[in-house]
């Protein structure tokens, strides 16, 4: 019980008839850092002003710190918050903007300017606390906004897409800076962003979310390999996962497509699995290209379209009309139009049912 | 560098167009007479409040007047006689004055909180609320003349400055709440959400966050206030008597007295002495508005 720090249970949302989160349970532990993540208008943003007590929920419970905040102030929530748009108060200096929030708590001066002081230190802003807001690049914004939530000395971060506004170098810079600072402040952080770079790099665990509902709750690296649903194994993964229609045949022991067969041996199943219409998805740095056929483990493909990625190549093959892309390294020359083995990797794909769509 | 020399000899580019190309002389002719249209009364004004009555009735209106004098300016402010009284326009002027500031300081100040309840703080009934509101301002104020000479009376308000500021008021509100409404539903939602999150109440963010934003709506609504009570000339006769109209009632008492001869020359000074105030105003907020515009654009 002491390990939640935040506990989000049977949590429904209504905008007016429009149902926008679903019976939605979510605990987060102390000190863990939780992303969000999912397309545009699945409901990231509405969970997390949900949490700080900007929108009313429409049913449901959330503790934070082991209390009941279903209807408390956002103030009294033990919560600090950035945003996409940074919103400084654009008419105070960035001292102003930081001390703004404990003015309003009434904090003794010297207290104020202790925390202040720790915030700038922490996130190198002290050269920047008595410039106004327009005067500050992006990533200075930011990171201002960032200690207007550390200064509130608070158990739980939220972020909704904080680094979106930033270009890419930035981002990446920021990003490392965040999980600094996560390290060393170990206070619970969720972080909204539809950025699945910044979902696998940041995250204990990531909640993938669509329409409402939450798809997946996993660590990264079971997310990424260990999809739960045709849904996720889509969305995570950059260049994305190729999915093959098919059937599984021979008391679940082969897949077959097209006239194609391979086989399933190598599988972990998350249980039994039976013959039946299913999808086949495989990453493209699961698929090799062999230099022999071999019944059962390789298939004959056509390179379709080659795609220079710098270090890595992405090749486009096409069997029979299924397209599947692999990921080679940029040494090995290869011609498009030419015939070659495609082995893919059983022991680190997934399968999925057609008709419900959840893992094998 | 042997493939891209310059050719340096003779102008380049498109020919310059003469200043007196037809399209200018068109362009400006208009302009220079649109505005002699606009600029001749004043001009007539101007010269005929300096001059003394002998020069008026020598008949010539455009004719400069021969050693201007101000006697004219002195008497529509002190001394020039409605049927009633006989000291100017400057009673006028400071009714106006008791009757503007206290109604153009009071329906911004509801208007503005108003708007901003409408905008960011959004109750149960707040678009039906907002929609009665703005019916009002549809509403033509001739039906609303008579109701409210009996409510002033019943208040015990009427003919009392207090009524009319009361009523000044409530007149602008609908359009004024309209307008601070607009502006701050166009205040990003998410710097209210930091300033809830940091512990604003509805008080804390409108002044400290919603108002210092807002300098510019807020020059609009003064400069709307301003020269529409200080124009006022239907309120000001129908729920105030003689001691307590507004300047307005007073140059239209003073023009259309009577006795004696007609003083163009004071009529004139003392049309312009009431025009002034919406003049300055205009004058000062322009560049205030042209700043505080400048000052709200910058994004936070
Ligand atoms: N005030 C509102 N009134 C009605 N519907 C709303 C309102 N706010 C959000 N929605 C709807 O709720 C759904 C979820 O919105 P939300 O902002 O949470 O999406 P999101 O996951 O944060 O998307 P994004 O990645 O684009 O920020 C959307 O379909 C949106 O249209
Ligand atoms: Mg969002």
């Amino acid at each position: 019980m002491s390990d939640v720090s935040v506990s989000v249970k049977n949590l429904d949302l209504n905008f007016g008839s429009v149902e926008v989160l679903k019976d939605l349970n979510l605990d987060i532990h102390h000190g863990e850092f939780l992303v969000l993540l999912g397309p545009s208008g699945c409901g990231k943003s509405t969970l997390l002003n949900c949490l700080a007590g900007l929108l009313d929920v429409s049913g449901g419970q959330i503790h934070i710190s082991g209390k009941n905040v279903t209807w408390s102030e956002p103030k009294d929530r033990g919560i600090g918050m950035v945003f996409q748009s940074y919103a400084l108060y654009p008419q105070m200096t960035v001292r102003g903007n930081l001390e703004f929030g404990l003015k309003n708590q009434k904090l003794p001066k010297d207290e104020i300017e202790k925390r202040v002081a720790r915030a700038a230190d922490i996130l190198q802003i002290q050269e920047l606390l008595n410039r106004k807001p327009a005067a500050l690049s992006g990533g200075q914004r930011q990171r201002v906004a960032i200690g207007r939530a550390l200064v509130r000395d608070v158990d739980v971060f939220l972020f909704d897409e904080p680094l979106s506004n930033l270009d890419a170098k930035l981002r990446s810079e920021l990003r490392v800076e965040l999980k600094r600072l996560h390290n060393q402040l170990a206070n619970t952080m969720i972080y909204v962003t539809h950025d699945q770079i910044e979902a696998l790099t940041l995250a204990d665990r990531i909640a993938i979310m669509r329409g409402g509902y939450i798809q997946q709750l996993a660590d990264p690296m079971t997310v990424y390999n260990k999809p739960s649903n045709l849904f996720v194994a889509g969305f995570i993964g950059s260049p994305a996962m190729s999915m093959i229609d098919g059937e599984i045949q021979n008391g679940g022991t082969s897949f077959s497509f097209k006239g194609h067969s391979v086989t399933l041996s190598g599988y972990e199943a998350n249980g039994e699995v039976h013959d039946g219409k299913a999808i086949l998805g495989v990453r493209p740095e699961h698929v090799s290209i062999e230099s022999t056929a071999q019944a059962g483990k390789t298939l004959e493909a056509t390179l379709d379209i080659i795609e220079p990625l710098g270090s890595n190549t992405l090749l486009w093959f096409n069997v029979d009309g299924v397209i599947i892309s692999a990921l080679v390294p940029s040494e090995l020359s290869y011609k498009s139009g030419q015939t070659y083995h495609l082995g893919l990797d059983i022991s680190k794909a997934s399968l999925f049912d057609a008709a419900s769509e959840q893992r094998l | 560098m042997t493939d891209a020399t310059v050719n340096f000899d003779g102008p380049h580019g498109p020919k310059p167009k003469p200043i007196f190309s037809g399209r200018n002389i068109f362009i400006y002719g208009t302009l220079a007479i649109v505005s002699a249209y606009y600029l001749l009364p004043l001009y007539i004004m101007i010269i005929t409040s300096l001059k003394d009555m002998d020069q008026i009735r020598g008949g010539n209106a455009f004719e400069l007047p021969i050693g201007p004098d101000f006697e004219a300016w002195v008497k529509a402010w002190s001394s020039a006689c409605t049927g009633l009284n006989c000291d100017g326009l400057s009673r006028g002027f400071w009714n106006s004055f008791q009757i503007l500031v206290p109604s153009v300081v009071i329906s911004i100040l509801i208007a503005s909180v108003n708007g901003y309840a409408l905008a960011n703080w959004p109750f149960r009934w707040s678009n039906i609320f907002f929609t009665i509101l703005i019916f009002g301002a549809f509403i033509p104020y001739q039906v609303m003349i008579y109701p409210i000479v009996i409510i002033l009376r019943e208040l015990g308000l009427y003919t009392k400055l207090t009524g009319l500021v009361m009523v000044h008021s409530i007149f602008g509100m609908p359009i004024l709440t309209l307008l601070f409404r607009n502006y701050f539903t166009s205040v990003p939602e998410e710097l209210f959400k930091a300033a809830r999150v940091d512990g604003a109440g509805f008080w804390g963010i409108y002044f400290k966050i919603m108002v210092p934003m807002s300098l510019p709506i807020f020059v609009v609504a003064i400069i709307l206030q301003v020269t529409g009570i200080w124009n006022d000339f239907l309120f000001g006769v129908i729920y105030t008597k003689a001691e307590n109209y507004p300047m307005t009632v007073q140059l239209n008492n003073i023009v259309n007295s009577v006795q004696g001869t007609k003083e163009y020359n004071v009529n004139m000074a003392a049309t312009i002495l009431t025009g002034l105030v919406p003049l300055v105003v205009y004058f000062i907020s322009g560049k205030l508005f042209v700043r505080g515009i400048a000052a709200g654009a910058v994004k936070g």
